[in-house]
């Protein structure tokens, strides 16, 4: 009972960083149909501005932690977000009506170039971090097997349930989100409306950067490791979180992200660590099989 | 645009720039030398080049839209692009990325100041038919009477002949991809799977029972196309990206279990004393066993060990030369234009009554099939194999020398595979950013050249000239 919840508390933890990511995937798709490949290498890159943040301000001399965690968020956001902009201008905005592999291709040769790009610019070493947020609590300390709740774990969970309100809100009630959601319907009546689709489909972008950046810095401080080629793991699993959930729909995404975690920690935790990535993916060919839209999704028609 | 407009623009362009460049370029995490923590060292200098490169390469690049500013641009930049390599005598990375983006600036104002895209433009359709059904005619059988002689050129030593078995096995790969990729349209990404499958089965095989090459050889095709119809069968009923994810899952998995299950593979030691090939039995070994005859003995040579490297040479030249012919050939049955019938519309090719399942399936298996002789191949020119052969990035690879030819081309991948794989090799310091270059090579083709660098995708067949008249 205690290994269980303590298996729960790891996978609702990882499973929350992963529908972060996952959210990205979902809002990409919604609006232009296309996987974004890259993804995984943004949030990666999220999580390396974000231990260079916390070096450098650790330099400068920010020492209260609530302060600093704070800083290195904004900023791994807004660099982080640089990046995702860029992405979507330079690999994929130009393919936009191009042949149905085009933009696929693209968005593997993006992926490609920023692994190669951050291995290049900071090295292919194992960038390790000193624990910035530590302690926690800890039950049935008495008996067989101690459950700790560790603060970074909580500050994980709550982080992306108040990143999740927020973005349901602005996707429902701002302007930006009913542009997006008439994007998604139909591309060609909302400019015809006046919704400018260029911008719309960037601050898509912008917006699932963003969340990758958060992921990426709560995975920097759980873990205390990053290297380069972590988004290409994380990044198919996001994905099969965004597919198991539904694609397209954001509360898919979450709960498909939280699934994904508890059957990787799991089964970790009662199987074999070495095959637990081949558990993530079986469960999301046996989804693409019995349910391809996902538990939350809408059923997607090929229009001609 | 007036001059305001132009800086501004440009301004917005250093501007995204700089912040994509200053927390990655700017500070470089170190290991702290006696301590397991990082600390960060500063390049402002670098960040600041790149912006500066930036503003001025995307001013330039506007100004080009104006007819006056075309020639001087053109040789400012063609100047630059010559000239930086000349003046500075280190080469780093900035004075390479400064030449590359004063040659991209040359070669477009090139463009417009020679009005190229005209002359192009002008019967695109015909001129490339032309050119390519010439390269095809022509080019081909030179190339396979180059590859023939080769072993025997004066130039060929031992390590130019490697290097040719290493580029072949990748055209082999190139062409068994294009089957999937190019002809029925499917994005394989997890390729290196099917070759991972080869490769063990005919190590496996060949350890256990003792059978020779070329009986493990079908063996291992056989075994990689069983492997494509299990994963076909489920997934193919899916749309091209989902499909394009879980092959990409699936090219893992067949790699974590390769690394994990130690009593089947080695784990991650791998298989090492691959059974070599013979020569229709003859062994390539200086002694052979008693009662046996090696390949020098049975034509009265000398014992050569590259006898050997010739014999693999040669191997992978026909195997790679059946898999062309092969999908030159079955382009031309019913099963190869439902292929290209599918890659171009899926709906279409349901009403005519085509089962879209069934006919990729077996581009798929057919796909995998080649790669499985491909590995078996590998494994016994090797002589040694583990998963760490078998890694994304090889699917990555063959992937870039599919697209690079533009998918469906056969010359374009002999030449993708002699650009991608051979020329790296005579550039080994600049090894670290061939990765870089293929991923940015992916994203430029599929901006500026969807269909390949050389290669003009046509329908294999065609509607004859309208023949006057009714008919």
């Amino acid at each position: 009972m205690e290994y269980f919840l303590q298996q729960l508390i790891n996978g609702v933890t990882l499973g929350a960083i992963y529908g972060l990511i996952a959210i990205g995937y979902t809002m990409v798709y919604g609006i232009i149909g296309m996987i974004n490949f890259a993804h995984g290498e943004v949030y990666m890159i999220g999580a390396f501005i974000s231990i260079i943040a916390f070096i450098v301000f650790g330099i400068l001399g920010i020492t209260f932690i609530p302060l600093a965690l704070m800083a290195v968020l904004l900023s791994a956001m807004v660099f982080t977000a640089a990046y995702g902009w860029t992405v979507e201008r330079i690999a994929y905005r130009p393919l936009r009506g191009s042949f149905r592999m085009a933009p696929l291709i693209s968005a593997i040769g993006m992926s490609l170039f920023l692994q190669n790009y951050v291995q290049l610019a900071q090295g292919a070493r194992v960038k390790p971090l000193q624990p910035v947020v530590t302690g926690g609590f800890e039950f049935f300390q008495g008996g067989s097997f101690t459950v700790r709740l560790s603060y970074i774990q909580i500050i994980i969970v709550v982080l992306t349930v108040v990143l999740m309100v927020g973005f349901s809100l602005l996707i429902q009630r701002t302007a930006l989100g009913r542009a997006q959601r008439a994007c998604e319907q139909d591309m060609g009546m909302a400019a015809l409306v006046g919704v400018d689709v260029d911008r719309t489909i960037s601050l898509t972008f912008v917006m699932g950067a963003v969340l990758a950046a958060v992921a990426g810095l709560l995975v920097t401080l759980y873990y205390g490791v990053i290297d380069f080629f972590i988004g290409f793991l994380a990044g198919v699993k996001a994905f099969t979180a965004a597919v198991l959930g539904g694609i397209g729909s954001l509360p898919g995404a979450m709960l498909g992200g939280i699934l994904i975690g508890l059957i990787e920690a799991f089964w970790s935790g009662y199987f074999t660590v070495e095959y637990k990535d081949v558990a993530v993916f079986v469960v999301l060919v046996l989804t693409l099989i019995f349910k391809p839209t996902g538990l939350l999704g809408k059923p997607d028609i090929e229009k001609v | 645009m007036d001059a305001r407009a132009l800086l501004k623009d440009a301004g917005l362009a250093a501007f995204v720039a700089f912040a994509l460049a200053f927390p990655m370029v700017g500070f470089q995490t170190i290991d702290v030398s006696g301590s397991h923590g990082i600390t960060v060292v500063t390049r402002f200098g670098d960040v600041a080049i790149a912006v500066a490169l930036v503003f001025i390469g995307r001013l330039a690049l506007s100004l080009l839209q104006n007819r006056a500013m075309r020639l001087p641009i053109l040789v400012l930049s063609a100047a630059l692009a010559v000239g930086l390599p000349l003046l500075t005598t280190s080469y780093p990375v900035i004075t390479w990325l400064s030449v590359i983006a004063t040659a991209v600036i040359a070669v477009r104002a090139a463009w417009l100041v020679f009005d190229i895209a005209d002359v192009v433009g002008r019967d695109e359709g015909n001129h490339l038919r032309d050119a390519t059904a010439f390269i095809g005619r022509w080019f081909g059988p030179v190339l396979v009477v180059f590859a023939v002689l080769f072993p025997f050129l004066p130039m060929t030593s031992r390590y130019i002949l490697d290097l040719g078995i290493l580029v072949l096995t990748y055209v082999m790969l190139g062409w068994g991809l294009n089957v999937v990729v190019g002809l029925a349209g499917l994005l394989d990404l997890g390729y290196v799977a099917f070759y991972a499958v080869g490769a063990y089965s005919y190590a496996i095989i060949a350890q256990t029972f003792g059978w020779s090459f070329w009986v493990c050889l079908p063996l291992a095709g056989l075994f990689a196309a069983f492997f494509g119809v299990i994963l076909g069968f489920p997934v193919l009923r899916l749309r091209g990206d989902y499909l394009a994810i879980v092959t990409l899952g699936f090219g893992e998995i067949i790699r974590i279990i390769l690394l994990n299950w130690s009593s089947f593979s080695g784990g991650p030691n791998g298989i090492s004393g691959v059974p070599r090939p013979s020569f229709l039995g003859f062994p390539f070994t200086a002694n052979p066993p008693e009662g046996t005859r090696a390949f020098h003995q049975l034509f009265g040579l000398d014992f050569a060990p590259e006898h050997r490297i010739v014999f693999l040479y040669y191997l992978i030249l026909a195997l790679a030369l059946v898999t062309n012919i092969f999908t030159l050939r079955i382009r031309k049955l019913p099963i190869g234009r439902a292929w290209e019938a599918l890659r171009e519309d899926e709906v279409a090719c349901r009403a005519l009554g085509i089962n879209p399942t069934n006919t990729k399936l077996t581009a798929f298996a057919i796909g995998a099939m080649f790669a499985g002789f491909a590995g078996a191949f590998f494994a016994t020119r090797q002589g040694f194999i583990s998963p760490e052969s078998f890694s994304f990035l090889e699917s990555a690879v063959i992937l870039a020398i599919v697209v690079l030819d533009g998918m469906g081309s056969q010359i374009g991948v002999v030449l993708a595979a002699v650009l991608l794989i051979g020329i790296p090799e005579f550039f080994r310091e600049l090894a670290q950013f061939r990765m870089l270059a293929f991923g940015a090579a992916m994203v430029g083709i599929m901006i500026w050249r969807p269909r390949g660098l050389l290669a003009h995708r046509d329908p294999s067949i065609h509607l004859p000239k309208a023949v006057g008249g009714g008919a």
